[in-house]
Formats: C-alpha cells, sequence, structure tokens
C-alpha cells in the first residue's frame, strides 16, 4: 500500500474513533493465540531451506536444534537444547555433543544422534541457499558424512580449522540447524531429494510446537506437541493468519478476535496505542541501512570525503520524523543485540564539519549517483541525505530501480554510491563483519560478490586479518573486544555510512505475556507466550 | 454455407446433413478455433511478459546470498538455459496436460493453488454480481422509466458515488463501520478463526461446503465474512450495470414500438417489461457477463483489505515474487474464464435473439 492508502486508511480509522471508542468486543481462548501477521515471504518449510522471515518463526517453534536460544533471555547467548552438552577438542576442530535422553519427534520417533547428523549432512549436500551458514565451517557434500558423524548417543562435529567455539554454537541456532526425523523424511523421499519436496510442506521436528497446516498466503496452525521435553507450552493452539493490510490488523486487534498484530504501519501503531488494553513493544531487528561509496571514484575514496558523508546525514531528523519508529540510529556494522555490538554512534549532522573536511580534500562541485531500490523508505532516505549533500555543494542523482536493478550495479561497483539494507544471516558476529570489514583479494577478477567490502570496491587492510583472527578466538570476552576495537576503526575509516538500525513494533492485547519476535538474533518464540 | 451445398451435390446417395447441421458444426470449429488461437496469443503474451520483466526467478527463489553453485542449480532446474522457443514449447506442452508447473515460492503445484484460491474469488464475484444485478438492473429499468424523477436522480447519485470512491476507502469504512463499530459482520477472513479447516472441502465455496455439511453455524458465520466485501464489488457491479440498463431502456422507451405499444393500450407493466425490457437483454447480458468476469479476475484490493485468499492476490503476490508459473497458470485461468463467459453471452445471444440463431 502506498502513502496515500495509508494515509487514507489511517484518517479512516482514525475519524471513526473520535466519534467512538471501539473497545473489544470479543476475546480469543486463554489457551490460543492469535497473530495477524504478513506470511506471503514463507516459501518453504524445510529447515535446510528455509531463509526468510516467517517461515524462520515457524522453524524456530516446530524444530528442536542442539543449541538454541532462551526467548526469555536472549542476551545469554546459545544454551542446551536437544544436546545437553558439548566439549570440544584441544585443537579447537572438534565439538563433540551429548544428546538428550527420551525426547521424541512429533511421529513418536527418538531424537538420536543419528538424525542430528543426518540433519545437518542433508542441509550440507542439499546446498540450498543457507547452506553457507554450515559450509563455511569446510564442510562439502562430499566431506561433510566424515566431519559430521553421530556414535551412540553423541555427535560430532569437526570443522576445517579451529573456529570460536561460539562461531559454530551461533550458528547451530539458526533455522538451518533444525533437527529433522530422518526416519519420516527418509520415508517421503523422491528421486534422491532427501525429503525435500515434502518437507517443503510438511514437518518432521521435536520442537514445542507441530504444524497443524500451512495454507500459502493464508495461515499457519500449530498445536503444542504434547510430549515435548520442556514445559508444555501455555498457548495449546497458534494460529498466524495472513493479514496484508495494516488497517485491517488493526481492526482485528481491537476487536480482539487476534491477540497480536505484527505489521502496524507508524499511523496504526500512533492509533492503536491509544486504544485502551492494547500495548505497543519495539523490538530492535537485524536490519541496518547504510550508504556504501564506490572506492572505484576517485572523489569518495579521499578518506576525509568519507569522513565528510557521516556528517552529512541526518540522522535524528530521519528518526524523529518519516523513520519514527521504525528504525533507531545506529553506526556500527554489528546490530544492537548482537556479540560484540557497539553502541557507540558518534556522527551527526554537522554541515561545517562536513566542509572543512571536503575542503581539506579539495572538493568542489561533485555530482555523483546514487541507486536506490523503490521502497519509499530508502527513497525518503535518499531524498534527504540528497538534501545534505546539497547543502555543501555535492549534488547527489537519485537513481530508483527494482531490487534486480540496483543490486546488479552495485554487485559490479557500477554505482557512486549505494543505499540499501543488509540484515545478519545467522546469529554470529561473523555474520556482518565478514561481509562488511572483510575483503581478502580486492580485485575485479575476485568477483567477491557476496562481500559488501568488495562491492564497494574497499581494501579493509588490517581489518580483514581481524575479521578473520576473531572468528577463531575462543575466548568470549576477548572476542566481543575484538569487534568492539573492529567496529571503532570500521566507523573512522571504512566507505560505509552506517545509519540506522530496523525497530519492529508489535501491538499486542493487554493480557499477552512474553511474546518475543526473536530481536536481531533469532525469529519469533511462542512457547513461553502465557495470557 | 458453400461448403455444405457442395458436399450436398458430390454425395448425392448419402443422407446429406441438413443447413442447420452444417450451420452447428461450423459454428462449434469456428468456436474451437477462436478459443484455441486466444488461448495460444494468451499463452504466448504472458509467457513473455514473464522472460522480460526485469525479475530474476532465480534470485528470487535463491536470495541474494545464495552461493554461485547454488544459482546455477536453481537456474538450470528451471530450464532457463533452453531458448525461449524451446521453454515455451515445453510450457504449452505442460499446459495442454493441465500442468501449470511448480509455484517457484511454495513448492506446490500451481493447478492445486488455482483450486485453492479460485473458489474463494468465485464465491465471492457470485454473490456480488448477484446482489449487482438484483439491485442494479430493477433500478436502471426504474431510472430510465421515470427519467428525471427523484428515483432516476438517486440512482444517478448511486452510481457516481460507485464509480468515484476509491474501492480501499470504501472497503476500510464498510470494515471500520459494520466490523468494528457495529459489529453487524465478520471481520477481514472467509470464516471466524475458529472455523478454519473445521467444514470438508467439497467445491472450495465455503458456503455450500457448510450447507453439504449441514453446519448451518458456518454457514451463517460465511455469510457474515462474504456480505461485506461481496456487497462491496456488488455496489460497484451495480452503479455499473443500473447506468447501462438505464441507457437501454431510454433507447428502447423512445423507440415507435413502444408508443404504439402504449396506443394499444397495454399496460405500462407490459410495455415496460413485456416489450422494452425484452430487447435490452441481449445488451445486458454482455454487460453482466462482462461485470462478471471482472469479478472473476479478482479484486485485488478488496481481497487485501479483507485477507481474502483468492485469485487477485493470489496473481498479485505471484508477480511481485517473480512467482512466473504462478503468475502464467492465475492469468491463464483468468483468461479461459472471460473466454467461456463470452461463449456464454453468445449462446445466451442466440436464445434471447432470433436473429442470432
Amino acid at each position: 500500500m502506498n502513502a496515500l492508502n495509508r494515509l487514507l486508511s489511517g484518517a479512516a480509522i482514525g475519524l471513526a474513533v473520535t466519534v467512538t471508542s471501539l473497545g473489544a468486543w470479543a476475546e480469543t481462548p486463554a489457551n490460543m493465540l492469535v497473530i495477524a501477521h504478513r506470511i506471503d515471504d514463507v516459501t518453504t518449510l524445510d529447515p535446510a531451506e528455509s531463509f526468510e522471515f516467517a517461515g524462520g518463526d515457524i522453524s524456530r517453534n516446530v524444530y528442536g536444534r542442539l543449541v538454541t536460544l532462551d526467548p526469555m533471555d536472549l542476551a545469554a547467548g546459545y544454551k542446551p537444547d536437544l544436546a545437553t552438552g558439548w566439549e570440544v577438542s584441544e585443537d579447537g576442530k572438534t565439538i563433540t555433543f551429548t544428546m538428550r535422553e527420551g525426547v521424541t519427534f512429533h511421529s513418536g520417533n527418538p531424537v538420536r544422534a543419528e538424525d542430528a547428523a543426518f540433519s545437518l549432512q542433508r542441509a550440507v549436500i542439499l546446498n540450498k541457499t543457507p547452506a553457507f551458514i554450515l559450509t563455511q565451517f569446510g564442510f562439502t557434500p562430499e566431506n561433510v558424512t566424515e566431519m559430521i558423524t553421530a556414535d551412540g548417543n553423541t555427535l560430532t562435529l569437526t570443522t576445517d580449522k579451529k573456529y570460536a567455539t561460539s562461531f559454530v554454537l551461533n550458528c547451530l541456532t539458526a533455522t538451518i540447524g533444525g533437527i529433522v526425523d530422518k526416519e519420516t523424511v527418509m520415508a517421503n523421499e523422491v528421486d534422491g531429494d532427501m525429503g525435500n519436496t515434502w518437507l517443503k510442506t510438511n514437518s518432521a521436528g521435536s520442537g514445542p510446537y507441530k504444524l497443524d497446516g500451512w495454507k500459502p498466503n493464508e495461515s499457519v496452525s500449530l498445536s503444542s506437541y504434547p510430549d515435548y521435553y520442556g514445559r508444555e507450552p501455555s498457548m495449546k493452539r497458534v494460529i498466524v493468519r495472513h493479514v496484508i493490510e495494516s488497517a485491517s490488523q488493526r481492526l482485528l486487534l481491537e476487536r480482539g478476535d487476534i491477540d497480536i498484530a505484527r505489521n502496524l504501519n507508524p499511523e496504526d501503531i500512533a492509533g492503536a496505542s491509544a486504544e485502551e488494553g492494547i500495548k505497543i513493544e519495539d523490538e530492535l531487528k537485524g536490519r541496518l541501512m547504510y550508504l556504501a561509496l564506490n572506492q572505484n571514484h576517485p572523489v569518495l575514496s579521499k578518506p576525509e570525503v568519507r569522513q565528510a558523508f557521516k556528517y552529512l546525514v541526518d540522522y535524528e531528523g530521519m528518526k524523529d520524523s518519516f523513520l519514527k519508529g521504525q528504525y533507531t540510529i545506529h553506526q556500527n556494522f554489528l546490530p544492537a543485540t548482537y556479540l560484540g555490538a557497539s553502541d557507540e554512534n558518534p556522527f551527526s549532522l554537522n554541515i561545517e564539519k562536513a566542509k572543512e573536511l571536503l575542503a581539506e580534500a579539495g572538493v568542489e562541485g561533485l555530482e555523483i549517483e546514487a541507486g536506490v531500490r523503490e521502497a519509499q523508505e530508502r527513497i525518503e532516505i535518499a531524498q534527504s541525505v540528497q538534501n545534505t549533500l546539497a547543502q555543501v555543494g555535492i549534488k547527489l542523482n537519485i537513481t530508483v530501480g527494482t531490487a534486480k536493478q540496483i543490486l546488479a550495479r552495485y554487485r559490479a561497483r557500477d554505482l557512486d554510491v549505494y543505499l540499501g539494507a543488509w540484515g545478519p544471516d545467522y546469529p554470529d558476529p561473523q555474520t556482518n563483519a565478514g561481509t562488511f570489514a572483510y575483503n581478502p583479494d580486492n580485485s575485479v577478477e575476485a568477483n567477491a560478490t557476496g562481500l559488501l567490502a568488495w562491492r564497494t570496491a574497499w581494501n579493509p587492510g588490517d581489518l580483514t586479518e581481524k575479521v578473520d583472527a576473531a572468528v577463531t578466538e575462543t575466548d568470549r570476552d576477548t572476542r566481543i573486544k575484538m569487534y568492539q576495537d573492529m567496529q571503532a576503526e570500521f566507523r573512522e575509516v571504512s566507505p560505509f555510512v552506517i545509519m540506522f538500525q530496523q525497530i519492529e513494533q508489535s501491538a499486542l492485547r493487554e493480557n499477552v505475556m512474553n511474546f518475543s519476535t526473536g530481536q536481531a538474533v533469532t525469529s519469533a518464540a511462542y512457547w513461553q507466550v502465557t495470557k | 454455407m458453400a461448403l455444405a451445398d457442395n458436399a450436398d451435390t458430390r454425395r448425392p446417395n448419402r443422407a446429406p446433413l441438413s443447413r442447420a447441421s452444417w450451420s452447428v458444426i461450423k459454428t462449434v470449429l469456428s468456436t474451437i478455433g477462436s478459443v484455441a488461437v486466444t488461448l495460444l496469443g494468451l499463452l504466448l503474451v504472458t509467457f513473455v511478459i514473464g522472460r522480460v520483466m526485469p525479475i530474476d526467478p532465480v534470485l528470487s527463489i535463491v536470495g541474494e546470498r545464495a552461493s554461485q553453485s547454488t544459482y546455477d542449480a536453481v537456474f538450470y532446474e528451471l530450464g532457463l538455459d533452453k531458448p525461449l522457443l524451446v521453454q515455451f514449447l515445453y510450457y504449452l506442452w505442460d499446459v495442454l496436460h493441465l500442468d501449470f508447473g511448480i509455484s517457484l515460492l511454495n513448492a506446490r503445484p500451481v493447478s492445486e493453488d488455482i483450486v485453492r484460491v479460485f473458489p474463494a474469488t468465485l464465491e465471492l464475484a457470485t454473490v456480488g454480481i448477484l446482489l449487482g444485478v438484483v439491485i442494479g438492473v430493477p433500478l436502471g429499468v426504474l431510472a430510465a422509466v421515470r427519467k428525471d424523477s427523484w428515483i432516476d436522480q438517486i440512482a444517478r447519485v448511486v452510481a457516481l458515488v460507485g464509480y468515484s470512491m476509491p474501492i480501499f476507502w470504501l472497503g476500510l469504512m464498510g470494515l471500520l463501520i459494520f466490523y468494528g463499530i457495529l459489529g453487524w459482520v465478520g471481520g477481514p477472513g472467509r470464516v471466524g478463526i475458529f472455523y478454519v479447516d473445521v467444514v470438508p472441502t467439497v467445491t472450495g465455496l465455503i458456503l455450500v461446503d457448510s450447507l453439504l455439511d449441514g453446519n448451518i453455524e458456518i454457514f451463517k458465520d460465511a455469510f457474515s465474512h462474504i456480505i461485506l466485501p461481496a456487497s462491496l464489488l456488488g455496489y460497484y457491479s451495480l452503479a455499473y450495470i443500473s447506468r447501462m440498463t438505464r441507457s437501454f431502456m431510454l433507447e428502447q422507451m423512445n423507440a415507435e414500438y413502444i408508443t404504439t405499444a402504449r396506443v394499444k393500450g397495454l399496460s405500462e407493466w407490459d410495455v415496460v417489461w413485456k416489450h422494452a425490457f425484452r430487447n435490452i437483454r441481449v445488451q445486458l447480458i454482455t454487460v453482466i457477463a462482462l461485470s462478471y468476469a471482472g469479478l472473476l479476475e479478482g479484486s485485488v484490493l478488496t481481497e487485501i483489505i479483507f485477507s481474502w485468499p483468492g485469485i487477485g492476490s493470489y496473481i498479485t503476490t505471484a508477480l511481485l515474487s517473480a512467482d512466473m508459473n504462478a503468475v502464467l497458470g492465475g492469468t491463464v485461468v483468468v483468461g479461459l474464464i472471460f473466454i467461456l463467459l463470452n461463449i456464454f453471452s453468445d449462446l445466451l445471444y442466440k436464445i434471447f435473439d432470433p436473429r442470432a440463431k
């Protein structure tokens, strides 16, 4: 829906609210959680393939993992789930997990180390989109059956070199770490697909909820699994209903037909927050909004110019106007709530300072092109930056295009400036450090389009080595310090102007407690919710 | 008829086909031919549009973070390495076998998806068009018969409002007033959350399935959910149908045979309904068929506001996600509906208009 429609819907509801208060006319049952959410991004339910937000929510509640994150204490990091403990070999390359006894899949089959090994091997062999989360540890379809093995009640995972244990375990908390029921999955194998086709629309997990049904673009139904090894969830049924329109979500919430509305626009959040019986909860998500300055550009590659750009963004102005409630200021490559995240945000709009820096660099009358995807908030950010750049004599021409057009040019290093968003892939700092601050070969031939630093034609210098060092650091506190130091350096020298971190606002009925969307590090969890 | 005449002269000993039989055969053949050509054209156009769109279907599946090997695997799996013509011929062959392929995004056969979403649109459109016809036609007739009277003015205002109000706004206001404030109707969705998947699917039309199941409670709930969006769609049809009916009727009411009928002393009821209205039936059928076809395409905005899982939002979502199999499948179904409704209205023409027989 465009801005006009949002305005119309906001005005429509606003008008009615002034006439009469809607109040809650209905209430969902005490043991049932009903959520309105956009779930049209769910393309598959197979944990080896699922890589979308709404799909991650389902997977998190349906599949157990070796280690997991506690939705009530995400900051604590990973904790045992289907594995009760683990030991790391002296060379740091082998982790041996001990499996929890007496746990069963929803099918009734026992959860064995063999199932866990199969699940991880399968994800590597299938080589679907999220496979890189595991293959970065040196697993290949050829060697994975030797690198990940089961023996009785233990699972052994051997990486190609020593990595920080926290790095490996954080990755195993991702959706791809979901443990599937080997017997059930292989019984549904077709043409050697390891059950992939079947698992796209079915489930074979051991988590607190089992999947009752998924109707694409309609609804997802879950019911609690009575034999779950942990505490049985208070919410016996969870229904996630696909409701696209923000105003429709708000009406459903205000009428009491749903418990949680997850996609309200800022106007509806403001309206709903004034309603009795409704509360708004904010959670920081992983998406960062940033500018990338192409280092092949003779002017943009000057250190003073890079620095000047960081003073030419009206962070506060944007945060308090069109991004209000949706983004907060964040100037570091690790999103807040990540291990090693930094809350230092030293830059603010300072035209005079920028002018000084540009004068030092001898820049006058610069004209550059910025590529932006056709998304409202990004275009508005680009226009704000265009305005502030104009104040120092820099003309910014904004090119708006489809995701494919703009990304293709960014990947080809063809844009002077790229304005875009980046979301982490898995809950470990390496996910962002390894793309923003890592670029071992900046040559065109390297064609490392997956690395943001390469796309920006930036050689991060010693940061590349520091990123490598951090992923092998086994001491958690030392590792945190390493990332914070890296970010301090990155903030000053990099050609990335990181501006904002996304906030997700959910509107809930007041009686709904303990709901978590998973912050930046994971997905939504329902089993701890009470009413 | 030349072919029939020639056949008669060349085979004098065999029972000749009557002119009427030949006419029927010719009509059927020409209908089949035109349907085939139209469908082929539709398939070709949608296929080409699908391929030239600035969306990479592989990227839409694997995402921008996928490795090159993952990208390549999907690229070949989709057959995108083959020439366009070959891709089209494969597609044509599959469609002839009613196989629209697998949805790239949800991994289900597109035909299954269409079977799931189309009844939702069919149900909504049918209730909508019924409302439009039942109210729109008498309103249009009355407006014509009482031209410039208060009823004509009301009909004009109703139509004007129907034409000019954005459906998005009207839908939201309707939802807000009748669901949010008054609580007279159900909210977004086809049934209340507690009734989802309760009734076994037979036709896919919940109103029908609930009756077949003997579950009046769900029928009532489904009716309370459909009445508002259907009224909304019905209102738009009503606006169009009533204006067109008025215009057709005015033309007839000024004709000489109407004056003759009146001079003969026929009642006004007979003049209007037995004479004038009889002569506009053919035109009305076209108008109603086109309105119905328009509704069966799926009203995207109505479906979005009312969370109605119909074919309109299905195609739109697929289009935005570059799920071209789903887009093509949906488009072919919508095209087929237009063709079938055209054939149906042609058939009715022949029944109601003696000249077309």
